[in-house]
């Protein structure tokens, strides 16, 4: 640090003795600087009111930063301010750009700030300047115990750095906390609260230096995002997923010496305020599907909760981040479609928000990764500030050619990076239909294959042995399986007979009785007829010999069965004709009607044991 | 008219009898039973891997365990690197300094079967990650056991027992135990190829056919390639053979499958670098060696038989040559073991057949709690009726022997008796008790129900006669040779539904609460009836991931060398594959000499940084001081210094104030108790309350010289301390 301070003081002397003139006419009336130092962003706001004293008009105001300083500038932005206090109106931003202007001084950079309109002799213009700087506070000692506190050193000049000559200024440094270890004391400083205020300065001439130093404790947590990873991957089924990819370390005083988890049990706020416990990510409203993961699995610690507004996710690394600790993690979340997706002219586009949903956090890489549906075409970008775009593929489920990825990067992220981003691309929606048609297709071609496999004769050599024994097999199982139809129908005859004859115990219309028996009778000589030639196949076939045995004695059975089935049936009509009464018949059928039920009995397991084979 | 539709009203009334719609669905029977058949199938196919999914409910889809992280491990190199790299994959990782040959040094069937799934996946543009590959192979495969157990069910008894072995196999917490989602290690598919290869065999030795023989050699090679228990198949099939000779069944069929299956299964096995040249060289598989030349002697005597066509002449011949065949054998074995070509069996090998053998001289065995025998009560947890059905089967295979049935039967009995020698050998028992049981049921149900029908059909043949007559009905009872056989038969059936609803609710029970923890993530109930979940060790791996240099060596007991390697991607001393004894006993050493001595130690194997599990905090018993007498057994295996009773108070292990002054001051009771003197783990108890062992320690006022804390987690179970440099000497 003292190397450093070294350094700027060469460079302001080297300013003065060579660069005295000033640049130009303009001349700074009025500049009240304001330098943020609550958290380990840095951010200074520039109030500055320019005229015109030459006789050309104007229309850039040249901003430089030392060139140290400047590699940590991570936004810029100039408003034109209006009215004065509270009433102050803010414009658009005014287009800034980085020039090399000649004949300057060594070691800086410059930015202008294009005006709206040229500024005539003797105008003047207020401007609010608004400058984001990343990595400017150094830790100091930069190696700390898990008790100490954490100490910061900032540095800066005094005056305004500017190319111009300043007639009055002021500079504000407010502090996280009101206790400061020392800061450089100049004439008209003032240290009150938590802030120190240098000036008012008068008449400065350009490119004055006056350093100084603050050292100061902050606690703050130093989340510095090595790189962030953002996917976000458009469904037209209605999500937009999210998933962010954090490398993330603790950028302050690094820890050395013991990590005690005792103390920091005990005392977290004490033995261990350096560290960070927790982050909390904001993200829009209605975000679902919310998880929180790491290359080994799942973190339990996240609580979430929300509102229409927003919901906010609380995540808690796996262990507290202490100084120079690192950890990584994804989280991911889905976001309803027709939030982030919409139409116009023709086009459909995506607007949503770049940086990362957490406070506070610089991301030293940030990789926006926006993922369209397979098919789409015509892509475009507009983001509000210069990021490197490239394109890529990615093949993700059931993709032929790959989604279009539009790759847009940015080195030093801060939250004021948090804008909304269009990306803008044509999309036929009846290619949304193409996945589900190819699982369709993909199942019904299978189960067509099944099929063709079950009914397609595979076989290399159709004259071997057990081919044909195969065949002769498949013939005699169709065989078997006309017989058992033949032999149900036959059951079913003889179940209609009994049904006739229940009829006429009830209705006693012996006519209709015997009309039945007629039919049944000549049923079963049609039966008896087919079952003939299936008969002498089975007895042919050399395959069926084990079957042959029971198929012939089934065929007895039956025609047994038929016998006294028939017998019986006579038998009660008889005795209807001859107005036997109940008990009459029922003796004299008995003896049938037991024989009967053995026989089904044996007719029904031999039916069994053929249906096994 | 009138009649005609009276009449067929009357059929409707009368049709749903139960013969009736029994006839009109016997119809079609044949398609029915393939229907119902496929139903069943596919819906246990789909039960099976379902029921396997509580963790990944419980928790998350996350690997389990210690060796499954390996395994994983290696499955990611393996898909990021290719095949040959992998197979070529010296890791430096582990075993540091020596480091480890994992291409040869492992069975690569798993990781295989995972990058293979993994790759047709890709193929068909399912973009998934490897990890869900890897967590859901096992259950996976445990859904294709269920098919092979059902066609082996089939082959070995009828189809209807294949369809109770799918059922049962598909909840038998005994297999369940080892692949449940996450659960990605070796035994998840091994167990499928087993059976696989064991059905191929059955069947080619039922039909003699060579191309179920050849199918069962490829089966027997994807055992080989996943795991090491192959060397069961080499073992039972001889065994089997050999019972086969010797009751007399010897068959052309037998000869074609067993030589068919040997020479090529064996060829195949070389492939595998793990396995090399032990089928020819080493004395466990010797017995299938045996029992292929045995063979030879069996068909050469048979053709000798057919040739000499006399009884006298040939009895002559059998003596001599048997004679001449067994000394033969004999001399062989003698010189191949003397001249060392042969390796005699190993300590392994011995602590399988003997339960006692590995307490004695393999310490690093028996100091692992799944080699412990197995108590009754696991029996009872992992098969609940199984047990019970499993002499019910084995009853009913006597009963029908065939060469299949004699199979299961031997397959039964010898894996019942590993599983009882070692808990983790339920697993192998399980197929064999679930095929056996389901011949039980399936034989018991088929009877009773057999007794159902015939009586219905009688009782309807009286009942239907009672429609002529009022009276018939007292009749109906004459026919019944046993009046109360129907209902006897029913009592038994609902038993036997009753007891399998039983299993099934106890298998759903155990799987969800005892087999479903991944370990990694420990859940208890809070207070308040919620649930607690301990991340700790996936948060040390994370801060060791995270916050060490990349080549800094871990030392920590071997329990947690997979784990440290695969999750927290640093360098460990030892881990679970135990080869080296050596220098898991100088890592005992260490852990159980004084600071300073160890201290030396780490120096000299580079140690940066030394991870303990403590459980004192919360009470987790499974922590290092109680696994720290093993410690101290292995260590003092090969270094004498250490010695066990130093450890020891009157043969008592205690951490409290009566502890001895050795075990009080040894690094690892001082890195395990360091600052928990000032802890008040317990409200009513003194601070230093060690809640795993419910005392409160002796030394309380614990210094560390050489090492620091560097970091501990948020339940104190993993802690991990930093080797501090040596000091300056100025």
């Amino acid at each position: 640090m003292r190397e450093l301070r070294f350094n700027l003081l060469l460079l302001f002397i080297a300013f003065n003795v060579l660069f005295s003139p000033a640049l130009s006419d303009l001349v700074i009336h009025k500049l009240d600087r304001r330098i943020d130092l609550s958290s380990q962003i840095v951010r200074t706001t520039t109030f500055l009111k320019v005229e015109n004293n030459g006789i050309d008009t104007v229309s850039d105001i040249l901003l430089p930063f030392p060139d140290h300083r400047a590699k940590n500038l991570a936004y810029l932005m100039a408003t034109i301010s209006e009215g004065k206090g509270k009433t102050k109106v803010s414009s658009g931003s005014l287009p800034v750009r980085l020039v090399n202007p000649e004949g300057m001084p060594p070691a800086l950079s410059w930015y202008a700030i294009s005006l709206p309109k040229e500024l005539g002799t003797g105008e003047s213009i207020s401007l609010d300047v608004k400058a984001v700087f990343t990595h400017v506070l150094r830790p100091f000692p930069e190696k700390i115990t898990q008790a100490d506190i954490q100490l910061l050193a900032f540095q800066d000049g005094a005056y305004y750095l500017s190319p111009y000559i300043v007639k009055v200024q002021t500079l504000t440094v407010k502090l996280p906390e009101p206790k400061v270890e020392s800061y450089t004391k100049l004439e008209n400083t003032k240290f009150s609260g938590s802030e120190i205020k240098y000036g008012p300065y008068e008449k400065v001439p350009s490119f004055s230096y006056a350093p100084i130093v603050v050292h100061f404790v902050n606690n703050k947590p130093f989340t510095v995002a090595q790189e962030l990873v953002r996917e976000i991957e458009i469904s037209h089924w209605g999500n937009v997923q999210v998933t962010e990819n954090y490398n993330i370390y603790h950028a302050g005083a690094q820890i050395i010496g013991e990590f005690s988890r005792l103390d920091y049990q005990a005392r977290p706020h004490v033995r261990g305020s350096s560290a960070f416990k927790n982050l909390v990510a904001k993200l829009p409203p209605r975000a679902h599907s919310i998880y929180y993961r790491d290359e080994i699995g799942n973190i339990s610690t996240s609580t979430i909760w929300g509102d229409s507004a927003k919901t906010l996710l609380e995540i808690e690394p796996r262990y507290p981040i202490f100084g120079g600790w690192r950890t990584s993690f994804t989280i991911g979340y889905g976001l309803p479609l027709q939030d982030f997706l919409f139409q116009s002219q023709g086009k459909r586009f995506l607007n949503i928000s770049f940086g990362c949903p957490m406070d506070e956090v610089v991301i030293e890489n940030l990789i926006v990764k926006v993922v369209l549906p397979e098919g789409s075409k015509d892509i475009s970008v507009s983001v509000p500030f210069p990021v490197n775009q490239s394109k890529e593929t990615k093949i993700s489920h059931l993709d032929m050619v790959g989604r279009p990825v539009i790759v847009l990067e940015k080195t030093n992220a801060v939250p004021e990076h948090n804008q909304y981003f269009q990306v803008y691309y044509k999309f036929n929606s009846l290619s949304l239909l193409r996945e589900p048609l190819m699982l369709i297709f993909g199942f019904f071609f299978f189960f067509v294959a099944c099929i063709v496999y079950m009914h397609a004769d595979l076989t290399i050599s159709k004259s071997s042995a057990s081919y044909m024994a195969k065949l002769q097999w498949d013939e005699v199982q169709t065989a078997i399986q006309q017989f058992q139809n033949i032999m149900n129908r036959c059951m079913a005859v003889h179940d209609k007979i009994e049904a006739s004859l229940r009829d006429l115990s009830r209705t006693g219309d012996v006519q209709a009785c015997k009309a039945a028996r007629k039919a049944a009778d000549s049923l079963l000589k049609d039966l008896s007829k087919e079952l003939k030639p299936l008969l002498s196949f089975l007895q042919s076939s050399p395959q069926a010999v084990q079957i042959l045995s029971k198929v012939e004695e089934l065929v007895a059975k039956e025609k047994e069965l038929q016998e006294k089935l028939m017998l019986k049936h006579s038998t009660v009509v008889d005795c209807y004709e001859k107005k036997f009464g109940g008990r009459e018949t029922e003796n004299r059928v008995a003896s049938v009607q037991q024989k009967i039920a053995l026989l089904r009995q044996e007719v029904d397991d031999l039916f069994e044991i053929i249906d096994e084979i | 008219m009138v009649a005609k539709t009276e009449k067929s009203a009357v059929d409707l009334l009368k049709s749903p009898g139960m013969t009736s719609l029994f006839k009109s669905l016997k119809l079609k029977t044949k398609q029915q039973e393939l229907l119902i058949r496929v139903t069943i199938l596919f819906l246990v196919y789909v039960l099976a891997f379902i029921t396997r999914l509580f963790s990944v409910l419980r928790y998350e889809s996350m690997i389990h365990e210690f060796d499954p992280y390996f395994n994983y491990r290696v499955t990611q190199f393996l898909t990021q690197k290719g095949f040959y790299e992998f197979w070529n994959w010296f890791d430096s990782e582990s075993w540091y300094p020596l480091g480890r040959i994992v291409g040869g040094t492992l069975f690569p069937g798993l990781m295989v079967t995972a990058y293979l799934i993994y790759r047709t996946l890709q193929f068909l543009r399912f973009a998934i990650h490897i990890r869900e590959v890897c967590v859901l192979t096992a259950p996976f495969f445990a859904s294709n056991t269920t098919l092979v157990a059902y066609f082996f069910g089939k082959e070995l008894w009828d189809s209807g027992a294949g369809l109770v072995a799918a059922v049962l196999i598909a909840i038998c917490p005994g297999y369940i135990s080892r692949s449940v989602a996450g659960s990605y290690d070796n035994e998840g598919v091994a167990i499928f190829a087993l059976l696989l290869t064991f059905y191929l065999f059955v069947k080619a030795v039922n039909t003699g056919s060579l191309a179920f023989a050849l199918a069962s050699a490829f089966g027997y090679f994807y055992m080989v390639s996943a795991w090491g228990g192959y060397v069961f198949i080499i073992n039972l099939i001889p065994l089997y053979v050999m019972v086969l000779l010797i009751t007399g069944r010897y068959s052309m069929r037998l000869y074609v499958a067993y030589n068919c299956t040997y020479i090529l299964g064996m060829l195949l096995a070389m492939q595998i670098r793990f396995v090399g040249f032990q089928h020819v060289q080493s004395g466990e598989h010797m017995a299938a060696m045996g029992v292929f030349f045995l063979m030879q002697v069996f068909y050469f005597l048979d053709w000798v038989k057919h040739l000499l066509n006399d009884p006298k002449l040939f009895h002559t011949f059998l003596r001599i040559t048997v004679t001449c065949a067994v000394g033969l054998g004999a001399i062989a074995l003698g010189v191949g073991t003397a001249s060392g070509y042969i390796s005699p069996w190993t300590g392994r090998f011995y602590s399988l057949l003997d339960p006692t053998y590995a307490k004695d001289h393999i310490p690093i065995i028996a100091s692992v709690s799944e080699h412990q025998p197995t108590a009754w009560s696991s029996f009872m947890f992992d098969f609940h009726i199984l047990l019970f059905l499993f002499p019910a089967g084995l009853y009913f295979c006597f009963k029908r022997l065939s060469d299949a049935t004699i199979f299961i039967v031997m397959y039964g009995l010898t894996s019942m008796y590993f599983a009882g020698v070692m808990v983790r050998l339920i697993l192998v028992a399980t197929p064999a008790v679930c095929l056996i049981s389901a011949i039980a049921v399936s034989a018991t149900i088929k009877n009773l129900t057999q007794l159902v029908r015939a009586k219905s059909k009688a009782s309807h043949s009286a009942s239907g006669k009672g429609t002529i007559s009022s009276k018939a009905s007292s009749k109906g009872s004459l026919d019944q040779s046993l009046p109360f056989q129907r209902n006897g038969a029913i009592a038994l059936l609902l038993g036997a539904f009753f007891l399998l609803s039983r299993y099934a609710i106890h298998c759903t029970w155990v799987t969800s609460e005892a087999y479903s923890s991944p370990s990694i993530v420990l859940a208890a109930r809070g207070a308040h009836g919620n649930r607690v979940i301990f991340d700790d060790y996936r948060e040390a791996y994370f801060w060791l991931r995270q916050n060490t240099p990349p080549d800094a060596k871990v030392m920590s007991w071997w329990d947690y060398g997979y784990q440290i390697t695969a999750m927290g991607n640093r360098t460990v001393i030892v881990d679970n594959n135990t080869w080296n004894n050596t220098h898991i006993a100088t890592v005992g050493r260490a852990m159980s000499s004084y600071e300073d001595e160890a201290y030396d130690i780490m120096r000299s194997l580079d140690v940066d940084y030394v991870l303990v599990v403590f459980g004192g905090v919360t009470g987790y018993s499974s922590d290092d001081i109680n696994k720290f007498l093993w410690m101290v057994r292995i260590g003092g295996g090969v270094f004498p210094v250490i010695k066990e009773p130093d450890y020891l108070v009157n043969g008592e292990y205690r951490v409290d104030k009566g502890a001895a002054p050795k075990m009080l001051n040894c690094l690892m009771y001082k890195l395990s108790y360091y600052r928990f003197g000032e802890v008040t783990t317990e409200y009513g108890k003194p601070p230093g309350y060690d809640r795993a062992r419910g005392v409160e320690i002796g030394n309380k006022d614990i210094k560390l010289e050489y090492l620091e804390e560097a970091f501990t987690t948020s339940n104190w179970i993993v802690r991990i301390y930093k080797v501090k440099p040596p000091n300056n000497r100025w």
